[in-house]
């Protein structure tokens, strides 16, 4: 494998000096002479019609400049979804409407001169409501006679929203029933995972503000910049041309940002006053009326024959898009597509299902995507159809797993909320995932050990392999600028966003490994729709394998005009080389610095400014692979199951910088034993929910982990810049189903609904 | 009312109102570097500071608390060009992806590591299970931590 510079070095992060001595880089790390504070008024029902809705004491309130309500704005039915145009998700929202959908919907909204006046003008707006039949169980949704929750009629892309369906598949190749018939071994269960949040440390905020042209301006803690500008045009009637959003550093988002949630309030309050206005969302808020996971009732059947190969699998799955369907397709699909295809000896495979709306809050985009619900489910079933057989689950995986020159039909049939692209796989590194991450758990030796460790002290070793995507293929584009200075220096000017990741580093490595230049060289500015070149934005495990893709040719390209400036300076035939920022003549040695060869060209021949833009789609999405393994202490007397040991073998392709991509797999994988341990949204019999805040939903903390371990298998993906593939989604997956099946392992309980409590446990064990 | 205390070792005196919390004072003068996540219970650690070498949510400490006394924010610490050991540390370890719990969690292993230069991996835990990092899982981290108390031991010999 080709030795590289700068990637596969662990650069230091390019905006890490700022971050850790505390800079004012956040949205919120701003402020604006005369800006108004924004507070939104929120349903206490789960579904209601809002019969009369009386703001005028509000109004006359000292200090209030704004009130918003369904009677003095558009109403245009649109998506919060920041995905490609046109969207695969519904448009099934308004910026307010007339009816509630769920505990926490958008009612009103004040904009006031200080935050205590905003509060104190909410208590003032008189609502009378209608309260309706509400849907609490995504079952109940498709029963004859549900209550309707969208039935308005400007409602579009959903599937049958007189019954509740958002999205239907119903897929099969080959001939499933058939298959299971002639199976020797067949498992068959149904997986429910919970309503889960997302949690960035920054909860949603957004200020907007006029620019001496007139122009609005938003600042925007937002993975989606440039679907942002354009939905808010489409929302609020006016140009592209008259907005523009600026992504400054963003304190974490995980999908939820992926999302429009806030953008078009303050800039209605800013088009109405001429003042600048701001608006963040409380802690509950984050946790209820922003966006959460889907839960999903996932049923799976598996068929296998004598020797242990599948013949068949069946993937059945009811997803809870809450009162809105944003994502809701599109999750629902990447549950099947990024996970039938790791299995893909079943020749035989068939997904149905429905996503249907409920009068709960609104799940949209998280980290993993649906496939963490998908392998929850498949990847226990697999472990049961291995006690079935007596085998080793590791080595019934083993024997079905997907391998490098292989496809599967699956890639195809199914995409984003509609057909996918055919691949074949080029980089896969499962087995060697496998074989690694066996050696280094010692799971053959582990699983000879006693369980008991101590009285009544059960210990347990469950696995999981794992697949995602790189990229939506033929759909997104990302795009990039590289700028030369005079003194030799450059700009790298990219629409994609970093929201923690570190892809702003990694653009860099690559733009520089690329050109041959230090990191140190280059400076990164990510992202404001007015100056950086269009991205999709941050999500699908896009951003190494795409924008980096983009960055890359854009680099050659600089590096091209670098060249024949260089050849003309050095009178030079031969080849020329960058190194270190040097200009070399292979074979006579002679060199010469960009600064000679940027003053040249902003001041003395051939006059120009070296820059280009590059832009890139992709007609695969490479999958990066992983193995997990977990090793669980189970104390059968309260029910708690300690996570002891965490192995994790990724082949995410060549790693650009080893040290930030062992944080994404590290930080997904606590993000995941949070879904199997501890996290999820509660709701009383009104579809209130009873927890949203840190104390009584519990993320995990630095005394809940465990010893983790990660080995990095590298492949070279040759779609990939450098390649890399993407690595920050595809670990969050492991721990639902390693967990559950270590569980089983220790006590021979199948825990089958995730979080895995203490209670439920106990439950299992018979115990209450 | 007004309050006067020492902000990164120099004297201030702000008009507050008694119900603001010391969070909600700071970022009013412009002191950004305190970030918060928004829970004002001090359920998250983001807005953490140190009142007279301690660590505190400064979103649960009403204002007229901190007169006459000593606040520290992450810019105690050290600057861009002169980065704290626990800074370097943190850069070189990873452990920092977007940041925004960063300031509150250096100040936590600031304090812990003036108390005991040599802490064991199970104090450190047990010190940041008060601070909420969404982003890292923590491991990167803690070994941040051991590796700048490393540093500090070294610079002390």
């Amino acid at each position: 494998m080709k030795k590289y510079r700068v990637v596969g070095q662990d650069v230091e992060k390019v905006d890490g000096r700022a971050l850790v001595t505390g800079q004012p880089v956040f949205t919120d790390d701003f402020s604006l002479p005369g800006m108004l504070y924004g507070k939104i008024l929120r349903s206490p029902y789960a579904h209601a019609l809002i019969k009369e809705i009386n703001a005028s004491e509000a109004e006359k309130l000292k200090g209030v400049e704004a009130v918003f309500t369904y009677k003095n704005v558009p109403r245009k039915a649109y998506t919060t979804a920041g995905q490609g145009y046109p969207e695969p998700s519904p448009y099934d929202s308004f910026i307010f409407d007339k009816k509630v959908r769920f505990v926490g919907d958008r009612v009103a909204a004040v904009f006031a001169e200080s935050l205590s006046i905003a509060e104190e003008a909410l208590s003032l707006i008189k609502v009378e409501y209608e309260e309706l039949p509400a849907i609490l169980d995504p079952e109940d949704a498709l029963k004859d006679g549900a209550p309707v929750i969208h039935d308005e009629p400007e409602i579009q892309g959903a599937h049958d929203p007189s019954r509740n369906i958002v999205s239907h598949v119903d897929l099969e190749i080959g001939d499933v029933d058939q298959a299971l018939r002639d199976s020797d071994f067949v498992v068959e269960g149904i997986w429910e995972t919970q309503y889960a949040q997302h949690c960035p440390m920054e909860a949603h905020i957004a200020i907007a503000y006029l620019d001496e042209r007139g122009k609005l301006v938003i600042r925007s803690s937002t993975q989606v910049p440039f679907h942002a500008r354009r939905i808010l045009s489409f929302l609020l009637g006016i140009p592209i041309s008259k907005i523009r959003v600026i992504k400054p550093r963003i304190g974490g988002g995980f999908g939820a940002k992926q999302e429009v949630l806030i953008e078009d309030l303050v800039a209605l309050a800013t088009l109405k006053t001429k003042r600048p206005a701001r608006l963040e969302l409380t802690r509950e808020e984050e946790f209820v009326s922003s966006r959460t996971m889907h839960p999903m009732k996932v049923k799976v059947r598996l068929g296998a024959d004598k020797e242990g190969m599948l013949k068949a699998i069946e993937m059945d799955i009811l997803s809870n898009t809450g009162a809105y369907g944003a994502h809701g397709p599109t999750v629902f699909f990447n549950a099947g597509s990024k996970t039938l295809p790791l299995y893909n000896k079943a020749e035989n495979v068939r997904f149905t299902g429905n996503v249907v709306y409920t009068n709960l809050p609104v799940a949209g985009a998280y980290r993993g995507y649906g496939a963490t619900e998908g392998y929850f489910a498949l990847e226990c079933a697999i472990d049961e159809l291995a006690r079935k057989m007596g085998i080793d689950p590791l080595i019934l995986r083993q024997k079905n797993h997907i391998r490098p020159g292989e496809t599967s039909p699956i890639f195809k049939k199914l995409g984003e909320g509609r057909e996918g692209v055919p691949q074949t796989v080029e980089s896969c590194g499962l087995e060697e995932c496998i074989e690694n991450g066996r050696e280094l758990f010692e799971w053959e030796k582990k699983r000879s050990l006693p369980r008991e460790v101590a009285p009544g002290i059960y210990r347990g070793y469950g696995m999981a392999i794992m697949m995602q995507g790189s990229a939506i293929p033929l759909v997104d584009m990302a795009s990039a600028t590289i700028k030369m200075n005079e003194d030799g220096s450059f700009l790298l000017l990219v629409g994609a966003t970093d929201l923690g990741t570190g892809s702003d580093t990694i653009l860099a490595q690559i733009a520089c490994e690329e050109i041959g230049i230090p990191v140190k060289n280059i400076t990164v500015y990510s992202s404001d729709t007015d100056f950086t070149p269009f991205d999709k934005g941050a999500y699908a495990s896009s951003t190494t394998y795409l924008s980096g893709e983009a960055v890359r040719k854009a680099a050659r390209k600089v590096k091209e005009q670098i060249l024949t400036v260089a050849h003309i300076l050095l009178g030079a035939s031969g080849d020329l080389v960058i190194e270190d920022g040097l200009v070399k003549e292979v074979g006579t040695g002679k060199t010469l610095t960009l600064e000679e060869i940027g003053l040249r060209s902003f001041y003395m021949a051939d006059q120009r400014q070296i820059q280009a833009t590059a832009s890139h789609v992709s007609e695969v999405s490479p999958p990066p692979f992983a193995a997990h393994f977990v090793e669980v202490e189970v104390d059968t007397r309260t029910g708690k199951i300690t996570p002891i040991l965490y192995v994790a073998a990724v082949d995410c392709g060549v790693a650009v910088n080893p040290q930030l991509t062992r944080g994404q797999i590290i930080g997904s994988i606590v993000n995941g034993l949070g879904f199997a341990l501890s996290e999820g949204l509660v709701f009383n019999t009104r579809g209130m929910p009873l927890n949203p805040n840190f104390l009584d939903y519990k993320v995990l903390s630095s005394l809940d982990i465990p010893e983790i371990e990660v080995i990095l298998v590298e492949t070279h993906e040759p779609s990939g810049p450098f390649g890399a593939k993407s690595v920050a989604e595809i670990c969050i997956n492991g721990p639902l189903p390693a967990v559950a099946n270590a569980v089983y392992d220790a006590l021979g309980i199948q825990l089958k609904k995730a979080p895995f409590t203490a209670e439920s446990v106990l439950r299992l064990l018979g115990k209450i | 009312m007004r309050v006067q205390f020492k902000l990164n070792h120099k004297e201030v005196s702000f008009n507050v109102h008694p119900g603001e919390s010391l969070f909600e004072v700071l970022r009013r003068e412009g002191n950004y570097e305190v970030k918060g996540s928004n829970c004002r219970d001090g359920s998250c650690g983001a807005c953490t500071v140190l009142l007279d070498g301690v660590p505190v949510p400064s979103c649960t400490i009403l204002i007229g608390r901190v007169e006459g006394r000593e606040v520290e924010t992450i810019e105690s610490l050290g600057d861009m060009e002169n980065l704290h050991p626990l800074q370097r540390a943190f850069l070189e370890n990873g452990a920092v992806q977007c940041g925004y719990c960063i300031p509150g969690i250096l100040l936590v292993a600031k304090a812990l590591l003036d108390r005991d230069p040599n802490p064991s991996r199970e104090e450190i835990e047990e010190e940041l299970s008060g601070n909420i990092c969404r982003c890292t899982g923590y491991v990167q981290q803690i070994e941040a931590i051991e590796r700048a108390a490393e540093l500090l031991r070294e610079e002390r010999k």
